[in-house]
Protein backbone atom coordinates (compact mmCIF):
# COMPACT_ATOMS: atom_id res chain seq x y z
CA UNK A 1 0.00 0.00 0.00
CA UNK A 2 1.16 3.37 -0.67
CA UNK A 3 -0.25 6.79 -0.73
CA UNK A 4 -3.99 6.27 -0.93
CA UNK A 5 -3.80 3.07 -2.65
CA UNK A 6 -6.03 1.22 -0.26
CA UNK A 7 -5.94 -2.58 -2.04
CA UNK A 8 -4.69 -5.27 0.18
CA UNK A 9 -3.83 -8.84 -1.41
CA UNK A 10 -4.91 -11.49 1.51
CA UNK A 11 -7.75 -11.66 3.64
CA UNK A 12 -4.90 -11.98 6.56
CA UNK A 13 -3.65 -8.91 5.77
CA UNK A 14 -6.96 -7.47 5.74
CA UNK A 15 -7.80 -8.03 9.04
CA UNK A 16 -4.54 -7.53 10.61
CA UNK A 17 -4.66 -5.99 14.03
CA UNK A 18 -8.09 -7.78 14.85
CA UNK A 19 -8.00 -9.16 18.59
CA UNK A 20 -10.07 -10.49 20.99
CA UNK A 21 -12.64 -8.62 22.66
CA UNK A 22 -13.04 -5.93 20.29
CA UNK A 23 -15.75 -4.59 18.89
CA UNK A 24 -16.57 -4.82 15.21
CA UNK A 25 -19.10 -3.28 12.85
CA UNK A 26 -20.79 -4.92 9.76
CA UNK A 27 -22.52 -4.66 7.22
CA UNK A 28 -25.44 -6.03 5.10
CA UNK A 29 -29.22 -7.40 6.06
CA UNK A 30 -29.93 -10.55 6.46
CA UNK A 31 -27.41 -12.49 4.11
CA UNK A 32 -27.47 -9.59 1.43
CA UNK A 33 -24.06 -7.68 1.42
CA UNK A 34 -22.44 -9.75 3.82
CA UNK A 35 -18.74 -8.98 4.12
CA UNK A 36 -18.86 -13.24 3.62
CA UNK A 37 -15.10 -13.56 3.21
CA UNK A 38 -14.31 -11.39 5.99
CA UNK A 39 -16.47 -13.50 8.44
CA UNK A 40 -14.89 -16.18 7.62
CA UNK A 41 -11.66 -15.03 8.03
CA UNK A 42 -12.23 -14.00 11.47
CA UNK A 43 -13.73 -17.56 12.30
CA UNK A 44 -10.56 -18.72 11.19
CA UNK A 45 -8.44 -16.18 12.70
CA UNK A 46 -10.25 -17.67 16.20
CA UNK A 47 -10.59 -14.03 17.73
CA UNK A 48 -12.65 -14.39 20.80
CA UNK A 49 -14.91 -12.31 23.26
CA UNK A 50 -15.55 -9.64 20.01
CA UNK A 51 -18.82 -7.30 20.03
CA UNK A 52 -20.40 -7.48 17.04
CA UNK A 53 -22.81 -4.81 15.73
CA UNK A 54 -24.93 -5.99 12.85
CA UNK A 55 -28.31 -5.39 11.65
CA UNK A 56 -29.06 -9.82 11.62
CA UNK A 57 -26.68 -12.19 12.96
CA UNK A 58 -26.61 -14.56 10.08
CA UNK A 59 -27.98 -17.97 9.76
CA UNK A 60 -27.10 -21.33 10.90
CA UNK A 61 -24.01 -21.99 9.41
CA UNK A 62 -23.59 -18.82 6.82
CA UNK A 63 -22.67 -15.26 7.88
CA UNK A 64 -22.18 -14.35 11.34
CA UNK A 65 -23.76 -17.47 12.46
CA UNK A 66 -20.18 -18.97 11.58
CA UNK A 67 -18.56 -17.19 14.39
CA UNK A 68 -21.40 -18.33 17.03
CA UNK A 69 -20.12 -22.39 16.41
CA UNK A 70 -16.40 -21.45 18.10
CA UNK A 71 -18.14 -19.17 20.10
CA UNK A 72 -16.62 -16.55 19.27
CA UNK A 73 -19.14 -13.49 19.88
CA UNK A 74 -19.28 -12.07 23.96
CA UNK A 75 -21.97 -9.38 22.56
CA UNK A 76 -24.48 -9.14 19.48
CA UNK A 77 -26.01 -5.42 19.07
CA UNK A 78 -28.90 -6.54 16.42
CA UNK A 79 -32.69 -5.45 15.23
CA UNK A 80 -33.39 -9.01 14.19
CA UNK A 81 -31.70 -12.34 15.08
CA UNK A 82 -34.28 -14.64 13.95
CA UNK A 83 -33.98 -18.03 11.76
CA UNK A 84 -31.36 -18.77 13.78
CA UNK A 85 -31.20 -21.62 16.40
CA UNK A 86 -27.50 -21.82 17.64
CA UNK A 87 -28.15 -18.29 18.18
CA UNK A 88 -31.06 -18.73 20.59
CA UNK A 89 -29.50 -21.46 22.35
CA UNK A 90 -26.52 -19.10 23.20
CA UNK A 91 -28.54 -16.23 24.07
CA UNK A 92 -30.91 -18.71 26.44
CA UNK A 93 -28.24 -19.99 28.17
CA UNK A 94 -26.57 -16.72 29.00
CA UNK A 95 -23.52 -17.02 27.07
CA UNK A 96 -24.24 -14.65 24.15
CA UNK A 97 -24.94 -11.06 25.40
CA UNK A 98 -27.58 -9.59 23.06
CA UNK A 99 -28.63 -5.96 22.77
CA UNK A 100 -31.55 -5.69 20.56
CA UNK A 101 -31.94 -2.38 19.24
CA UNK A 102 -34.47 -0.75 16.39
CA UNK A 103 -33.21 -1.20 12.95
CA UNK A 104 -33.73 2.36 12.28
CA UNK A 105 -31.52 3.43 15.75
CA UNK A 106 -29.20 1.18 14.90
CA UNK A 107 -28.22 2.40 11.62
CA UNK A 108 -28.59 6.26 12.95
CA UNK A 109 -25.77 4.98 15.43
CA UNK A 110 -23.76 3.94 13.43
CA UNK A 111 -24.33 6.70 11.18
CA UNK A 112 -23.67 9.09 14.35
CA UNK A 113 -20.71 7.54 15.23
CA UNK A 114 -18.87 7.53 11.93
CA UNK A 115 -19.97 11.36 11.85
CA UNK A 116 -18.88 12.46 14.78
CA UNK A 117 -22.28 13.03 16.90
CA UNK A 118 -21.75 11.47 19.88
CA UNK A 119 -25.50 10.88 20.63
CA UNK A 120 -29.08 11.33 19.20
CA UNK A 121 -32.52 11.93 20.25
CA UNK A 122 -35.37 9.56 18.55
CA UNK A 123 -38.49 8.45 19.24
CA UNK A 124 -37.99 5.49 18.38
CA UNK A 125 -38.57 2.90 21.38
CA UNK A 126 -39.67 5.28 23.84
CA UNK A 127 -41.93 3.89 26.28
CA UNK A 128 -40.91 0.48 25.63
CA UNK A 129 -38.44 -1.56 27.17
CA UNK A 130 -35.55 -0.33 24.55
CA UNK A 131 -36.12 3.28 26.26
CA UNK A 132 -35.66 2.08 29.71
CA UNK A 133 -32.42 3.34 31.51
CA UNK A 134 -32.45 5.99 28.92
CA UNK A 135 -32.15 10.31 29.10
CA UNK A 136 -35.59 10.95 27.67
CA UNK A 137 -36.64 14.77 26.83
CA UNK A 138 -39.74 16.54 25.35
CA UNK A 139 -39.45 18.36 21.48
CA UNK A 140 -42.96 20.04 20.54
CA UNK A 141 -44.90 17.74 22.94
CA UNK A 142 -43.57 14.78 22.33
CA UNK A 143 -41.23 12.09 23.48
CA UNK A 144 -37.51 11.10 22.75
CA UNK A 145 -35.22 9.12 23.86
CA UNK A 146 -30.87 9.68 24.13
CA UNK A 147 -29.31 6.91 21.89
CA UNK A 148 -25.63 6.91 21.64
CA UNK A 149 -23.39 6.20 18.77
CA UNK A 150 -21.88 3.38 17.78
CA UNK A 151 -17.74 3.00 16.92
CA UNK A 152 -15.76 0.01 16.33
CA UNK A 153 -12.53 -0.52 16.37
CA UNK A 154 -13.14 -2.35 13.33
CA UNK A 155 -16.15 -1.98 10.41
CA UNK A 156 -16.46 -4.91 7.95
CA UNK A 157 -18.20 -4.46 5.01
CA UNK A 158 -19.18 -5.77 1.47
CA UNK A 159 -19.43 -3.41 -1.64
CA UNK A 160 -19.72 -4.14 -5.73
CA UNK A 161 -16.95 -1.75 -6.73
CA UNK A 162 -14.27 -0.16 -5.07
CA UNK A 163 -10.89 2.04 -7.42
CA UNK A 164 -7.56 1.70 -5.86
CA UNK A 165 -8.29 4.19 -3.67
CA UNK A 166 -11.58 2.73 -2.05
CA UNK A 167 -13.95 4.69 -3.53
CA UNK A 168 -17.12 2.35 -3.24
CA UNK A 169 -20.32 1.52 -5.26
CA UNK A 170 -22.93 -0.57 -4.33
CA UNK A 171 -25.42 -2.80 -5.76
CA UNK A 172 -29.07 -2.64 -5.58
CA UNK A 173 -30.04 -3.58 -1.78
CA UNK A 174 -26.59 -5.16 -0.73
CA UNK A 175 -25.96 -1.24 0.25
CA UNK A 176 -28.09 -1.28 3.65
CA UNK A 177 -25.86 -0.95 6.78
CA UNK A 178 -22.67 -0.96 4.44
CA UNK A 179 -21.94 2.94 3.81
CA UNK A 180 -22.88 4.04 7.33
CA UNK A 181 -20.91 0.48 9.35
CA UNK A 182 -17.30 1.37 7.28
CA UNK A 183 -18.17 5.54 8.63
CA UNK A 184 -18.08 3.74 12.35
CA UNK A 185 -14.68 1.96 11.77
CA UNK A 186 -11.59 2.96 13.10
CA UNK A 187 -10.16 0.37 10.32
CA UNK A 188 -12.75 -0.47 7.71
CA UNK A 189 -12.02 -3.13 5.88
CA UNK A 190 -14.46 -3.36 2.34
CA UNK A 191 -14.36 -6.63 0.27
CA UNK A 192 -15.69 -5.82 -3.28
CA UNK A 193 -16.79 -7.76 -6.32
CA UNK A 194 -14.67 -5.73 -8.95
CA UNK A 195 -11.95 -3.48 -8.22
CA UNK A 196 -10.83 -0.50 -10.91
CA UNK A 197 -8.24 1.93 -11.47
CA UNK A 198 -8.55 5.23 -10.46
CA UNK A 199 -10.42 7.64 -12.43
CA UNK A 200 -12.72 4.98 -13.64
CA UNK A 201 -15.74 5.69 -11.47
CA UNK A 202 -17.72 8.33 -12.21
CA UNK A 203 -17.32 11.11 -9.29
CA UNK A 204 -20.88 11.75 -9.61
CA UNK A 205 -21.44 8.34 -8.79
CA UNK A 206 -19.67 7.36 -6.38
CA UNK A 207 -21.92 5.93 -3.05
CA UNK A 208 -19.07 6.23 -0.11
CA UNK A 209 -15.77 8.64 -0.35
CA UNK A 210 -12.58 6.71 -0.61
CA UNK A 211 -11.97 8.67 2.62
CA UNK A 212 -13.76 6.14 5.14
CA UNK A 213 -11.84 2.98 3.47
CA UNK A 214 -9.12 1.74 4.98
CA UNK A 215 -8.55 -1.72 3.54
CA UNK A 216 -9.84 -2.91 0.14
CA UNK A 217 -10.08 -6.68 -1.05
CA UNK A 218 -11.35 -8.29 -4.24
CA UNK A 219 -13.81 -11.05 -3.10
CA UNK A 220 -15.89 -13.77 -4.64
CA UNK A 221 -18.68 -14.24 -3.17
CA UNK A 222 -21.41 -17.50 -2.71
CA UNK A 223 -24.26 -14.62 -2.44
CA UNK A 224 -26.90 -16.90 0.01
CA UNK A 225 -30.10 -16.19 -0.54
CA UNK A 226 -32.78 -16.43 2.45
CA UNK A 227 -36.06 -16.46 1.13
CA UNK A 228 -35.72 -17.45 -3.02
CA UNK A 229 -39.37 -16.34 -3.89
CA UNK A 230 -40.39 -16.21 -7.73
CA UNK A 231 -43.11 -15.78 -9.72
CA UNK A 232 -44.23 -18.30 -12.82
CA UNK A 233 -44.28 -16.60 -16.04
CA UNK B 1 -67.93 -15.33 8.70
CA UNK B 2 -63.66 -13.99 9.64
CA UNK B 3 -62.13 -12.20 7.37
CA UNK B 4 -59.31 -14.64 5.21
CA UNK B 5 -55.81 -13.63 4.44
CA UNK B 6 -56.68 -12.51 1.08
CA UNK B 7 -59.74 -10.73 2.17
CA UNK B 8 -57.66 -8.55 5.48
CA UNK B 9 -54.95 -7.80 2.68
CA UNK B 10 -57.85 -6.68 0.36
CA UNK B 11 -59.60 -4.39 3.30
CA UNK B 12 -56.05 -2.96 3.56
CA UNK B 13 -55.79 -1.95 -0.17
CA UNK B 14 -59.08 -0.41 0.11
CA UNK B 15 -56.71 2.28 2.63
CA UNK B 16 -54.32 2.86 -0.93
CA UNK B 17 -54.12 6.65 -2.07
CA UNK B 18 -53.07 7.66 -5.15
CA UNK B 19 -49.62 8.95 -5.02
CA UNK B 20 -49.21 6.89 -1.76
CA UNK B 21 -46.02 6.18 -0.62
CA UNK B 22 -46.47 3.01 1.66
CA UNK B 23 -44.78 0.45 3.83
CA UNK B 24 -46.08 -2.78 4.09
CA UNK B 25 -44.82 -5.13 7.09
CA UNK B 26 -44.03 -8.68 6.55
CA UNK B 27 -47.13 -11.37 6.15
CA UNK B 28 -50.73 -10.34 5.34
CA UNK B 29 -49.61 -6.60 4.69
CA UNK B 30 -47.37 -7.73 1.82
CA UNK B 31 -50.63 -9.73 0.72
CA UNK B 32 -52.30 -6.10 0.21
CA UNK B 33 -49.52 -5.21 -2.67
CA UNK B 34 -51.77 -7.97 -4.88
CA UNK B 35 -55.14 -5.52 -4.44
CA UNK B 36 -53.71 -1.92 -5.29
CA UNK B 37 -56.66 -0.84 -7.95
CA UNK B 38 -56.10 -0.66 -11.09
CA UNK B 39 -54.95 2.86 -12.35
CA UNK B 40 -54.18 3.78 -9.29
CA UNK B 41 -50.26 4.48 -8.29
CA UNK B 42 -48.95 3.35 -4.97
CA UNK B 43 -45.22 3.40 -4.20
CA UNK B 44 -43.87 0.37 -1.80
CA UNK B 45 -41.06 1.25 0.51
CA UNK B 46 -38.86 -1.48 1.78
CA UNK B 47 -36.83 -0.41 4.62
CA UNK B 48 -33.64 -2.44 3.77
CA UNK B 49 -33.20 0.22 0.99
CA UNK B 50 -35.37 0.20 -1.86
CA UNK B 51 -38.67 2.62 -2.41
CA UNK B 52 -40.62 1.35 -5.61
CA UNK B 53 -40.68 -2.33 -5.16
CA UNK B 54 -42.12 -4.27 -7.61
CA UNK B 55 -43.46 -8.25 -8.00
CA UNK B 56 -41.29 -11.61 -7.32
CA UNK B 57 -39.04 -12.25 -10.13
CA UNK B 58 -38.97 -14.98 -12.55
CA UNK B 59 -36.83 -17.73 -11.99
CA UNK B 60 -33.76 -16.21 -14.45
CA UNK B 61 -34.39 -12.95 -13.13
CA UNK B 62 -33.54 -14.03 -9.26
CA UNK B 63 -31.16 -11.40 -7.90
CA UNK B 64 -29.57 -12.09 -4.64
CA UNK B 65 -28.65 -8.38 -4.40
CA UNK B 66 -32.37 -7.21 -4.54
CA UNK B 67 -34.33 -8.48 -1.89
CA UNK B 68 -37.09 -6.90 0.51
CA UNK B 69 -37.15 -6.29 4.23
CA UNK B 70 -38.57 -10.40 4.69
CA UNK B 71 -35.52 -11.09 2.64
CA UNK B 72 -37.55 -12.29 -0.49
CA UNK B 73 -36.18 -11.75 -3.41
CA UNK B 74 -38.29 -8.98 -5.51
CA UNK B 75 -37.86 -7.06 -8.56
CA UNK B 76 -38.13 -3.08 -9.29
CA UNK B 77 -40.27 -1.04 -10.86
CA UNK B 78 -39.29 1.85 -13.24
CA UNK B 79 -39.34 4.82 -11.23
CA UNK B 80 -37.59 2.65 -8.12
CA UNK B 81 -34.22 4.16 -6.30
CA UNK B 82 -32.21 2.55 -3.93
CA UNK B 83 -30.89 3.90 -0.68
CA UNK B 84 -28.84 2.84 2.60
CA UNK B 85 -30.39 1.97 5.87
CA UNK B 86 -30.04 5.50 7.30
CA UNK B 87 -31.80 7.27 4.51
CA UNK B 88 -33.83 4.53 4.50
CA UNK B 89 -35.07 5.03 8.60
CA UNK B 90 -34.56 8.77 7.68
CA UNK B 91 -37.95 8.34 5.42
CA UNK B 92 -39.83 6.20 8.02
CA UNK B 93 -38.59 8.25 11.01
CA UNK B 94 -39.16 12.20 8.87
CA UNK B 95 -42.59 10.89 8.46
CA UNK B 96 -42.56 10.69 4.75
CA UNK B 97 -44.17 7.50 4.60
CA UNK B 98 -47.81 8.09 3.89
CA UNK B 99 -49.09 4.41 5.35
CA UNK B 100 -47.75 1.68 7.03
CA UNK B 101 -49.29 -1.12 7.85
CA UNK B 102 -47.82 -3.98 10.17
CA UNK B 103 -49.07 -6.18 12.35
CA UNK B 104 -49.41 -7.04 15.76
CA UNK B 105 -49.37 -9.62 18.77
CA UNK B 106 -51.76 -6.99 20.99
CA UNK B 107 -52.99 -3.42 20.91
CA UNK B 108 -54.94 -1.86 23.47
CA UNK B 109 -57.16 1.36 23.46
CA UNK B 110 -54.48 3.50 24.56
CA UNK B 111 -52.94 2.87 21.32
CA UNK B 112 -50.11 1.06 22.37
CA UNK B 113 -48.79 -1.77 20.50
CA UNK B 114 -46.76 -5.09 21.19
CA UNK B 115 -45.80 -6.79 18.38
CA UNK B 116 -41.82 -8.08 18.96
CA UNK B 117 -41.55 -10.07 21.92
CA UNK B 118 -43.02 -12.36 23.93
CA UNK B 119 -40.87 -13.14 27.25
CA UNK B 120 -39.76 -16.59 27.66
CA UNK B 121 -40.99 -17.81 24.20
CA UNK B 122 -40.00 -15.90 21.32
CA UNK B 123 -37.10 -13.60 21.06
CA UNK B 124 -36.55 -12.68 17.56
CA UNK B 125 -35.92 -8.79 17.85
CA UNK B 126 -38.33 -5.82 16.61
CA UNK B 127 -36.71 -5.31 13.49
CA UNK B 128 -37.58 -2.12 11.91
CA UNK B 129 -41.36 -1.76 13.65
CA UNK B 130 -39.90 0.35 16.43
CA UNK B 131 -38.75 2.98 13.91
CA UNK B 132 -41.90 2.05 11.81
CA UNK B 133 -44.68 2.63 14.45
CA UNK B 134 -42.77 5.95 15.71
CA UNK B 135 -42.26 7.69 12.98
CA UNK B 136 -45.53 6.84 11.23
CA UNK B 137 -48.40 9.02 11.41
CA UNK B 138 -50.82 6.81 9.50
CA UNK B 139 -50.68 3.19 10.25
CA UNK B 140 -53.06 0.44 9.94
CA UNK B 141 -52.25 -2.68 11.99
CA UNK B 142 -53.66 -6.23 11.05
CA UNK B 143 -53.86 -8.58 13.50
CA UNK B 144 -56.56 -11.33 14.91
CA UNK B 145 -59.21 -10.30 17.05
CA UNK B 146 -58.78 -12.82 19.68
CA UNK B 147 -56.75 -16.11 20.05
CA UNK B 148 -57.47 -19.59 19.32
CA UNK B 149 -58.87 -19.90 22.83
CA UNK B 150 -60.96 -16.98 22.53
CA UNK B 151 -58.62 -14.55 24.40
CA UNK B 152 -58.59 -11.11 23.05
CA UNK B 153 -55.93 -9.54 21.67
CA UNK B 154 -57.28 -5.94 21.94
CA UNK B 155 -56.60 -5.04 25.44
CA UNK B 156 -57.20 -2.38 28.08
CA UNK B 157 -53.59 -2.68 28.61
CA UNK B 158 -51.21 -4.39 26.53
CA UNK B 159 -49.40 -7.31 28.55
CA UNK B 160 -46.29 -8.19 26.24
CA UNK B 161 -43.45 -5.91 25.91
CA UNK B 162 -44.25 -2.40 23.87
CA UNK B 163 -43.12 -1.58 20.05
CA UNK B 164 -45.12 1.71 20.53
CA UNK B 165 -46.66 3.60 22.83
CA UNK B 166 -49.59 5.47 22.14
CA UNK B 167 -48.89 5.59 18.47
CA UNK B 168 -51.83 3.14 16.78
CA UNK B 169 -54.83 5.23 15.18
CA UNK B 170 -56.33 2.45 13.29
CA UNK B 171 -56.64 -1.19 14.05
CA UNK B 172 -57.60 -4.52 11.31
CA UNK B 173 -58.31 -7.64 12.50
CA UNK B 174 -60.82 -10.78 11.15
CA UNK B 175 -63.65 -9.27 12.62
CA UNK B 176 -63.25 -6.12 12.43
CA UNK B 177 -62.23 -2.53 12.08
CA UNK B 178 -61.81 -0.01 14.66
CA UNK B 179 -60.42 3.42 15.44
CA UNK B 180 -58.57 4.39 18.45
CA UNK B 181 -60.12 7.42 19.61
CA UNK B 182 -59.69 9.23 23.67
CA UNK B 183 -58.55 5.79 25.10
CA UNK B 184 -61.49 3.40 23.72
CA UNK B 185 -61.52 1.39 20.25
CA UNK B 186 -64.14 2.72 18.49
CA UNK B 187 -65.68 0.17 15.61
CA UNK B 188 -66.15 1.36 12.14
CA UNK B 189 -66.64 -2.05 10.48
CA UNK B 190 -67.19 -5.09 10.71
CA UNK B 191 -66.49 -8.66 9.11
CA UNK B 192 -69.24 -9.91 6.77
CA UNK B 193 -71.63 -12.01 8.85
CA UNK B 194 -70.38 -11.00 11.74
CA UNK B 195 -72.43 -9.36 14.42
CA UNK B 196 -71.57 -6.19 16.89
CA UNK B 197 -72.28 -8.73 19.70
CA UNK B 198 -69.42 -10.99 18.81
CA UNK B 199 -67.25 -8.20 18.63
CA UNK B 200 -67.95 -6.57 21.94
CA UNK B 201 -67.72 -10.18 23.64
CA UNK B 202 -63.73 -10.53 22.57
CA UNK B 203 -63.11 -7.08 22.62
CA UNK B 204 -61.43 -6.79 26.15
CA UNK B 205 -60.61 -2.79 25.91
CA UNK B 206 -63.47 -0.52 26.05
CA UNK B 207 -65.30 -0.29 22.57
CA UNK B 208 -67.55 2.56 21.45
CA UNK B 209 -70.42 1.13 19.03
CA UNK B 210 -71.93 3.52 16.91
CA UNK B 211 -75.67 3.52 16.05
CA UNK B 212 -74.74 2.26 12.63
CA UNK B 213 -72.03 -0.30 11.91
CA UNK B 214 -71.53 -1.46 8.61
CA UNK B 215 -70.36 -4.53 6.98
CA UNK B 216 -67.10 -4.19 5.09
CA UNK B 217 -67.31 -4.77 1.40
CA UNK B 218 -64.92 -6.17 -1.25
Amino acid sequence: MAGFDKVVSSYEEALDGLEDNMTVIAGGFGLCGIPENLIKEIKRKGTKGLTIASNNAGVDGKGLGLLLEDKQIKKMIASYVGENALFEAQMMSGELEVELTPQGTLAEKMRAGGAGIPAFYTATGYGTPVGEGKETRVFDGRHYILEEALKGDFAIAKAWKADRFGNLMFRKTARNFNPMAITAGKISVVEVEEIVEVGELDPDEIHLPGIYVNRVILGTFAKDIEQRTVRSA
Amino acid sequence: MALTREQLAQRVAQEFQDGFYVNLGIGIPTLAANYIPNGMQVMLQSENGLLGMGQFPLDEEVDADLINAGKQTVTMVDGASLFSSAESFAMIRGGHVDLTVLGAFEVDCQGNIASYMIPGKLIKGMGGAMDLVAGADNIIVTMMHASKHGQSKLLSECTLPLTGKGCIKRVLTDLALMDIEGGKFVLRERAPGVSVEEIQTLTEGELVIPDHVPEMTF
